[in-house]
């Protein structure tokens, strides 16, 4: 039975995939200009806005096939288009069909019918155009892959093949039509390099300067003129080149390039990688009905692997929760922020006072006491959009306003009418305390004070106040203007007002916030610390720094845990595990040679050329007891998912899911573990460290 | 010192195909100013030995300026169009007249020494915007019988016509209006109309997208019975029915002008020079009647007579509008003179649009006709006026 009989079945007999939205293949005849004969063009429409994407289930790629079959019986047609609904071409895979796959038989039978229906486009009795019009990714940009010929719009905003970075390959079509049309090296750019780097996008020149489409038309008239071309292609006035591919030697080393990325990256992690770079080293050789079938089996494999669902899991939480955080109150008691305070004149500080500036686009003053230190912060924010105006990220004028609304003063009586002040000031209970206390002296009643505290109670910070029920934490993460997350912390007496005001001020900096109870290290720093002290543990019973270091690696962690030690600076990391020593004593030993390093000067395990310091190793000598890099792995993840257990119990956070969401956007772990708590339930470590699993199987994996 | 005033030059017109308004048509999901984009663009393109930042102005005619139509639509259809920044643009209207008030306005500016090159056009797509969309006509109008209660009503406004010129009978017209769908089904089998028609997109949800080539009005297949048989919507045993009129339709036009002199210079080819223009104001209830005092006012001020004119391109919102022109003129129904290829009857009126649609033709015919020097777009507009323009063919033969 082919596919697409098994699917017509399928789909008729069980209530399956009846929540697809169904991307319609709508076919309409067009004459094309020049003489050149007449056209069937298709055009994929949701019939949704441009809000909700084209994607392909069971159900729209039989449409698609409907209208495949409608074309290609005639012969009074000379070729077909396909194109998307404005602003959208079509963007890949019903991900939530694909998470609805119940066996590796569909699985399979998923990814066999896109390959029987996309392939007609490359085998009809005439050429097939492919007119790029928006954003395409994924089984859409495979799609276009099929045609003949490809047109593409200037101005698409993202072009990607973004399966391996969920957990897939790019199996419609891609990992083998794509290096055959524009070779290995620019092939594996799209097929792993932009997925490795967070799912990096290629607007339409980049994709049409890698040979992805054969002509680049503006946005205004871009249909008009693809069909124009089109007419010209067919009746030979243009003749479409491309660049020859390398079958050679060029391909080989193009994938062995990308192996040694990948592996370096994720050291065996996710294998949705692996696999994608072997059909690509593979498609070299192989015929077009061997590459798809290479692709079916990858597919089935993938689809049915809890990588894929974690990566999916993953996926949702950080297109959805993060932009609803769960335990928000209502939006509607939000106040309007039309002035922000900065306390501090710091690199910190200024940071923030920039980003406020760049988002809020309201006033803000920072105050320092320091007439120097105040001028070096302000002049640092200034400096910081100067270098965005030569990057031609900011106009001129933009510039300008932006300094305009960077101020300095040294009273905090400047203060007055903001909304918001936020300090950024000595990590000292005492100091902060002091400084709310003056900003209360001269801001209103209903003014938010935000703390940007990674470790400090917020509800000590805001107990000697008038009005304790304005103070929220405000925790960023360094670089402030690139990490996505904010833990927006409630204190204990913090209202509803104050709250929904610094989640309506985060989601206005455009960060994803997540509602975190006043628990000491919050949820990020919390974890992260718990992992590095365990490691640190490790080494000072005289486990080598190198063995401790590797034993992460499975995780897939953007940096080995003493790289981090290094980038957050072991004085910070010592001074956090302090806190967390200080209320919990038990899991968070104090490492007497961390603090010895600390002491010594030391800012990095590493010399500036990687290699390790002598000096720090003979710190850390001396302990008797050695651990492999697999006890060291296995005591971490114990380690994990015990205090993960706690803080949950605690209600340091609602659910799992945000504990997750936390370390993908504020740590940067991978998605194909989902976060944390999936790679925990799927290695078995949660029930034999707590008894039972964080996530119901199927929620962040296969179901069973 | 006194101002000489240089000689303006059409150098190019376009339209896009015409739509028959209404939710069935075929922009009825089409942006008003997307279709003047894409005939400017389409302009820019075939003249790419115009640097686009020596276009001086941008005048685009619309009657009912709002919503797509609105927000200064020249300026916002220069700007959607990808002209540069510095390139200005405006709104005008003279209802059916706009785009003839666009090239005669900037035409004139041209010949003043204000610009060197213009584009000119117009668009109305009175499917989303049916005409008299919004207007509050001041009661003053009927209560101090300024005008008849009939003047806002073009179809009226064609009876009343008939009234005044009793022997314009209702064949008449529809011979007219026959002839016109013949002429222009002509036209298009021997490829006269296509080459300034822009292929112009079009969506519809449930379609999805298109390509519109040609115009959707036309009815080459019209007869004296079939039209006969049509309802007189506007008068009770009235003579102006939708087969003698011109329907309401969508459509842009756009054209260049330049100074003859700035032409040659940026290796533009002129294919007429504007030589004079006039607009006249007649009884709202008879507008059809004004290309009568606006033509006579043109011709007696250049010293010509109707026989010195090789080419007439006059619009046909109504068929008892152009008879009643030629009556006046003494020219006969079916003069070669006149139209030749057809007219709004079988093409489309999409108001404000159409001026340019007769210059773009008459500029082509002159191609063909060197030895015709002069030629007149002409057209009746709403609210009782005429406007009619003077045009010399640059490849007149008695020049060389």
């Amino acid at each position: 039975m082919s596919s697409v009989e098994m699917w017509r079945s399928l789909l008729a007999s069980e209530d399956r995939a009846a929540d697809e939205v169904v991307t319609h293949a709508r076919v309409r005849d067009v004459q094309l200009p020049y003489g050149a004969g007449r056209a069937a063009l298709i055009t994929l429409d949701n019939g949704h806005d441009h809000t909700k994407p084209n994607t392909f289930g069971p159900r729209g790629l039989l449409e698609l096939n409907d209208a495949l079959d409608q074309v290609a019986g005639r012969d009074d047609i000379v070729a077909v288009a396909v194109t998307g609904k404005p602003f959208i071409f079509a963007v890949g895979a019903d991900l939530k069909g694909v998470n609805a796959l119940k066996s590796k038989d569909e699985a399979r039978a998923i990814a066999r019918l896109g390959h029987d229906v996309f392939r007609r486009l490359g085998e009809l009795r005439v050429p097939t155009f492919a007119y790029i019009n928006g954003a395409a990714m994924g089984g859409g940009v495979e799609i276009a892959l099929h045609c003949t010929y490809r047109t593409i719009s200037s101005s698409v905003p993202a072009l990607s093949l973004p399966e391996a970075f969920l957990g897939l390959v790019p199996g419609w079509g891609g990992t083998y039509l794509l290096p055959n049309l524009i070779g290995a090296e620019n092939a594996l750019k799209v097929i792993i390099e932009n997925p490795l780097a967070q799912n990096r996008q290629l607007k339409g020149p980049q994709a049409y300067e890698l040979g992805i489409a054969d002509a680049m038309f503006d946005p205004a008239d871009f249909l008009e003129e693809s069909l124009a071309w089109t007419a010209r292609v067919l009746k030979g006035e243009v003749a479409v080149e491309r660049r020859p591919v390398d079958k050679g030697k060029a391909w080989d080393d193009a994938v062995a390039q990308a192996r040694w990325t990948v592996e370096g990256k994720l050291h065996g992690a996710a294998p949705s990688y692996v696999r994608a770079l072997d059909l690509v080293a593979a498609a070299k050789d192989r015929t077009r009905d061997e590459g798809f079938a290479a692709e079916d089996d990858a597919l089935a494999d993938l689809i049915m692997s809890d990588e894929l669902r974690a990566g999916l899991y993953a996926f949702d939480l950080t297109q959805k929760r993060a932009k609803k955080p769960a335990g928000a109150p209502d939006k509607s008691l939000a106040r309007p922020v039309t002035k922000v305070g900065v306390v501090g004149a710091g690199l910190m500080a200024s940071q923030l006072a920039l980003l406020f500036a760049r988002r809020l686009e309201v006033p803000v003053v920072m105050t320092d006491l320091d007439q120097e230190r105040l001028d070096k912060g302000v002049g640092y924010a200034h400096g910081e959009i100067d270098k965005l105006l030569a990057k031609g990220r900011v106009s001129a004028d933009k510039a300008a306003r932006l300094k305009s609304l960077i101020t300095g003063s040294l009273s905090k009586d400047a203060f007055a009418g903001a909304d918001f002040v936020i300090e950024a000031v000595f990590e000292e209970m005492s100091v902060k305390q002091k400084v709310f206390a003056e900003v209360e002296a001269v801001v209103s009643d209903e003014c938010v004070l935000a703390t940007n505290t990674s470790s400090l109670s917020v509800t000590e910070m805001a107990s000697k106040l008038r009005r304790p029920e304005r103070v929220v934490g405000f925790h960023f993460f360094n670089p402030v203007a690139v990490l996505p997350l904010l833990e927006i912390v409630r204190g204990e007496r913090t209202d509803d007002a104050a709250l929904a005001t610094a989640f309506a001020v985060g989601k206005q900096l455009k960060k994803s916030c997540v509602l975190v109870k006043d628990a000491p290290a919050f949820v990020v720093n919390r974890i992260l610390v718990r992992l590095l002290a365990e490691i640190v543990k490790a080494v000072d019973e005289g486990t080598p720094i190198e063995v401790a270091e590797r034993a992460a690696a499975p995780l897939g962690l953007p940096m080995p845990p003493f790289v981090l030690m290094g980038l957050v600076g072991p004085a910070i990391a010592l001074h956090v595990n302090e806190t967390l020593h200080a209320a919990f004593p038990d899991r968070f030993p104090l490492s007497e040679n961390l603090a010895k390093m600390v002491a010594a000067g030391k800012t990095s395990v590493y010399r500036p050329d990687f290699t390790l310091d002598p000096e720090v190793v003979e710190i850390f000598s001396g302990g008797d007891a050695p651990s492999t890099e697999e006890q060291v792995l296995a005591r971490a993840l114990r380690a994990l998912a015990e205090e993960i257990r706690i803080m949950l119990d605690e209600g340091v956070v609602g659910a799992p899911q945000d504990i997750d969401l936390c370390m993908i956007l504020g740590a940067g772990w991978p998605f194909h573990l989902g976060g944390i708590t999936p790679y925990l339930d799927r290695t078995g470590i949660s029930e034999e460290v707590n008894g039972a699993r964080f996530l119901e199987p199927g929620v962040a994996s296969l179901p069973r | 010192m006194p101002r000489t005033a240089r000689d303006v030059v059409f150098v190019d017109g376009v339209r896009t195909p015409f739509g028959k308004a209404g939710p069935k048509g075929l922009y009825a999901e089409t942006r008003a100013d997307d279709l003047v984009v894409r005939a400017i663009r389409e302009l820019m393109r075939r003249n790419p030995s115009l640097p686009p930042e020596r276009v001086d102005e941008v005048a685009i005619a619309a009657t009912t300026q709002t919503g797509d139509q609105g927000l200064t639509i020249g300026r916002a259809a220069a700007v959607l169009a990808g002209l540069p920044k510095s390139v200005p643009g405006y709104a005008i209207d003279r209802m059916c007249a706009g785009a003839m008030t666009a090239v005669t306005t900037t035409g004139s500016s041209i010949a003043f020494g204000a610009y060197d090159v213009a584009i000119a056009g117009g668009v109305e797509h009175m499917g989303r915007h049916p005409m008299g969309e919004g207007v509050d006509p001041n009661p003053r109008f009927l209560a101090e019988k300024l005008v008849d209660p009939s003047a806002l009503v073009m179809g009226a406004t064609a009876e009343n016509l008939h009234d005044r010129f009793p022997q314009i009978t209702k064949e008449r017209a529809d011979a007219y209006a026959m002839r016109s769908q013949q002429k222009a089904a002509a036209a298009y089998a021997a490829g006269k109309i296509q080459p300034d028609l822009v292929p112009t997109a079009v969506r519809s949800a449930e379609k999805g997208w298109g390509l519109a080539t040609e115009d959707e009005p036309l009815r080459p297949d019209t007869t004296m019975e079939g039209l006969a048989g049509l309802k007189t919507p506007f008068r009770v045993a009235g003579k102006v029915t939708a087969g003698n009129s011109a329907g309401l339709n969508d459509g842009a036009t756009a054209c260049l002008l330049a100074a003859e002199d700035v032409a040659r210079e940026l290796g533009l080819t002129p294919r007429m020079r504007l030589v004079d223009f006039a607009f006249a104001g007649v009884e709202p209830e008879v507008m059809g009647v004004g290309p009568v005092p606006a033509t006579e006012k043109l011709l007696a001020r250049n010293a010509l007579t109707m026989d010195d004119i090789g080419l007439i391109e006059i619009n046909e919102a109504f068929a008892v509008q152009v008879l009643a022109f030629l009556e006046h003129f003494k020219i006969a129904d079916d003069d070669p003179r006149v139209n030749p290829w057809g007219g709004a009857i079988a093409m489309g009126h999409p108001l404000a649009s159409s001026g340019v649609r007769l210059m773009n033709q008459l500029s082509r015919l002159f191609e063909e006709r060197t030895d015709v020097r002069y030629g007149l777009t002409t057209m009746c507009v709403g609210m009782g006026m005429g406007g009619t323009v003077l045009w010399e063919n640059v490849n007149w033969e008695g020049a060389k």
